[in-house]
């Protein structure tokens, strides 16, 4: 091989390194540099490496960053407890209609994240469709409400989550060979078992992947909680938008996305240490 | 460069809150829902915010504007005479905020027939901070926005920053907008923020006061103390917005929000957290508080007068907005002229133009809110009754003595003490 030769597998990665540069590593090392700054929008912000920042950022939001990975957590694995089923009905059972429901399930994503929460608060208000006819037919108390409670915003979350965790586990699940399952039960491996035993191992680079997808998005998010939300649903996204758009805070703001995206990393981390870094290679695959 | 001393008094600080009496025909028209306005999810401020914090950080330090206020004063009054109209005017508003008819503005095509200045109309303002983040990285480089008219609410703090701080507004040539001075109504000339109306002349305003539903709540409401009725628990609306807030609280003390001080501001918040903390608030609302109040989630709520009025016209009949005996508050939408405007002469051309009651009227009767411009009652009146008739649209004079500044901000540090004392109440 000439040099020329040689050159040229990194003259092709040019485009994709220019790209993570401008649009990832510059970024990234702004929001961190910022996040050092001290000062006002009249004095100027100035770097003077002032770590206290985040330290007063974690202490002073830490309810809200609390209440973020609680509501993160917890609607990933609800959106694991309803995604995994379907994904599994269409790669199992869903024979010629198997691109008809993954359609449907993709459906919602034809109107726009916002307005689905929107219509969401529209359902679920005090005399809406559902909890005014449970109401009217005396299943709820009149005072009975969602909106504006934790379960709003997580169920908020969780809807908007299921078909990020339906595709990936779908994929997974596809690839399984059916004679696997009928070898388990040639040997005798009852449904739970060779569901246990085989199913679910082989598709859990697909839960690998919805929950990459999922819980680092609605850690993140603020939209549900703006929406649905009430006192006491704040989510760190919230906080992150006012410091920035509306206190002009910005090296707080810049701390908050920061130590989010340090323990986001942190957590990922330590995932794929647990389930191994087969599992993010085969997801991503 | 230097705001000009020669030209009008710079801004007291401490200029007295007191309103002149407003003149009722000048509260007209409180009605188009602000939507657009202070949307929620600032999807296109966002964008531009991201792209203006990119700017910002490009260097290890972000430019202060102390350095901009040194300098010999500037004489303005030169600048000006040496200004030429040039037959265009770029003009850059909030969505839904002027005439329109399928797709055209008919006042400012009237605006161009008799002129001869070509309008570009933007609509790109979707709230103040973001549209501030978007040009503040420009206008601090001295460089022109591309727009030659602007219009913020006064009672925001990027608003303050922008105009008295950086000193980023171009102080108006008064002898350039005369029909400002002869049909301007008293409100609009007097400005806790601007007063003698030095860089900012009035688009539009709009009042903050208390809307209920009387089929849930069954008694006559009067006082903001009203929300804080344990017989509302849950179903009571309070803006996200911490400006309108604090107000609030500080009115439910007694206090006027224009004059208060910081001991002030911390009273008003634990009034405020312990509204919250009896959990009589079932949300911190942005402009959705009108969906909430109309599905009859909540009962009663901060309000602002235009929504109600909207409301009442377009299936709620029922729903009322009150002024509390304790008062409201009353915001206003402003024009300004950004420094390093390429056409200034034709802006000032287009706010003379329209500070005239026949075109004050034409904006006024399709945005519905309070028009700044004077004698337009007789118009309205008379070619569009449905607005003209309410007491919505037209406030007695007992209404509109009842209204009140907001706090201004003197500097950074002020603004942000003031969101560390309300904050809280709303996000923990």
């Amino acid at each position: 091989m000439t040099w020329r030769q040689r050159l040229v597998p990194y003259m092709l990665g040019l485009p994709s390194a220019f790209w993570l540069t401008v649009f990832f590593a510059i970024p990234m090392v702004s929001v961190l540099s910022v996040s050092l700054m001290t000062g006002n929008p009249e004095t100027g912000f100035n770097l003077t490496w002032h770590f206290g920042t985040f330290w007063n950022a974690l202490t002073t939001y830490k309810t809200q960053f609390v209440r973020s990975f609680e509501y993160g957590a917890i609607s990933t694995l609800a959106a694991v407890a309803i995604g995994y089923p379907m994904a599994y009905f269409i790669a199992f059972r869903g024979g010629r209609h198997k691109s008809t429901l993954l359609f449907i399930i993709l459906l919602p994503f034809l109107v726009s994240y916002v307005i689905r929460m929107l219509s969401w608060n529209f359902l679920l208000a005090d005399q809406g469709a559902i909890l005014g006819t449970l109401k009217n037919i005396g299943i709820l108390p009149q005072s009975a409400r969602v909106l504006s409670t934790p379960f709003a915003v997580v169920t908020g979350l969780t809807y908007d989550a299921i078909p990020y965790m339906v595709l990936p586990i779908f994929v997974a699940l596809e690839k399984i060979d059916p004679r696997v399952i009928r070898a388990a039960n040639d040997l005798y491996a009852n449904p739970r078992v060779a569901f246990t035993r085989i199913v679910l191992p082989l598709s859990s680079a697909g839960i690998f992947a919805g929950f990459l997808l999922v819980f680092v998005t609605n850690v993140g998010d603020y939209v549900a909680a703006t929406i649905l939300g009430g006192p006491g649903t704040t989510m760190i996204g919230n906080v992150i938008e006012t410091s920035y758009l509306q206190d002009l805070n910005y090296p707080v703001a810049a701390a908050l996305s920061s130590i989010l995206m340090i323990v986001l990393l942190l957590v990922i981390f330590l995932y794929a240490r647990t389930f191994g870094t087969d599992a993010v290679q085969e997801a991503v695959v | 460069m230097h705001r000009a001393e020669e030209d009008n008094t710079p801004p007291t600080p401490d200029q007295s809150p007191e309103l002149t009496p407003i003149d009722p025909a000048l509260l007209r028209g409180l009605t188009e829902r602000r939507h657009t306005r202070r949307s929620f999810l600032r999807g296109a401020g966002a964008g531009g915010g991201a792209l203006a914090m990119g700017a910002l950080l490009s260097a290890c330090g972000i430019q202060g504007t102390e350095a901009a206020k040194g300098g010999p004063a500037f004489d303005w009054t030169a600048w000006w005479s040496r200004q030429k109209k040039h037959g265009v005017l770029n003009f850059a508003n909030w969505p839904l905020y002027i005439d329109t008819d399928h797709g055209k503005h008919p006042s400012l095509e009237q605006f161009t027939a008799k002129t001869g200045i070509k309008v570009n109309y933007y609509e790109v303002i979707q709230d103040n901070a973001p549209f501030y983040a978007q040009i503040s990285p420009t206008l601090r480089a001295g460089q022109s926005i591309g727009y030659d008219i602007i219009v913020m609410t006064n009672n925001d703090w990027t608003t303050i920053e922008l105009f008295r701080i950086n000193n980023w507004a171009t102080p108006l040539e008064h002898g350039l907008i005369p029909n400002f001075f002869i049909n301007a109504t008293p409100l609009a000339r007097n400005q806790s923020v601007d007063p003698g109306n030095e860089f900012t002349i009035p688009w539009q305003s709009g009042f903050t006061g208390i809307a209920y539903d009387p089929t849930k709540i069954g008694r006559e409401i009067k006082s903001v103390h009203d929300l804080w009725d344990p017989a509302f628990k849950g179903h009571v609306g309070m803006m996200s917005d911490n400006t309108e807030l604090g107000s609030l609280g500080l009115l439910a003390l007694g206090i006027d929000p224009a004059t208060s001080t910081e001991a002030d501001w911390k009273k008003a918040a634990t009034l405020l957290q312990k509204q919250r903390d009896q959990g009589l608030v079932r949300q911190y609302y942005d402009q959705s508080y009108i969906k909430a109040l109309e599905s009859g989630d909540v009962w009663i709520t901060q309000a602002w007068s235009g929504d109600i009025f909207q409301a009442n016209n377009s299936g709620y009949p029922h729903l009322k907005f009150i002024v509390p005996d304790e008062g409201m508050m009353v915001w206003t939408d402003v024009m300004m002229v950004p420094r390093h405007a390429q056409n200034p002469v034709d802006a000032l051309m287009w706010m003379n133009f329209y500070y005239q009651p026949k075109i004050g009227a034409m904006v006024a009767d399709w945005v519905n809110y309070v028009t700044p411009v004077g004698n337009t009652q007789a118009i309205l009146k008379k070619s569009d009754p449905t607005v003209g008739n309410s007491p919505l649209v037209f406030p007695t004079k007992a209404m509109a003595a009842q209204a009140k500044q907001y706090y201004a901000y003197q500097n950074y540090d002020e603004f942000n003490t003031w969101n560390n004392i309300f904050n809280p109440i709303i996000q923990s």
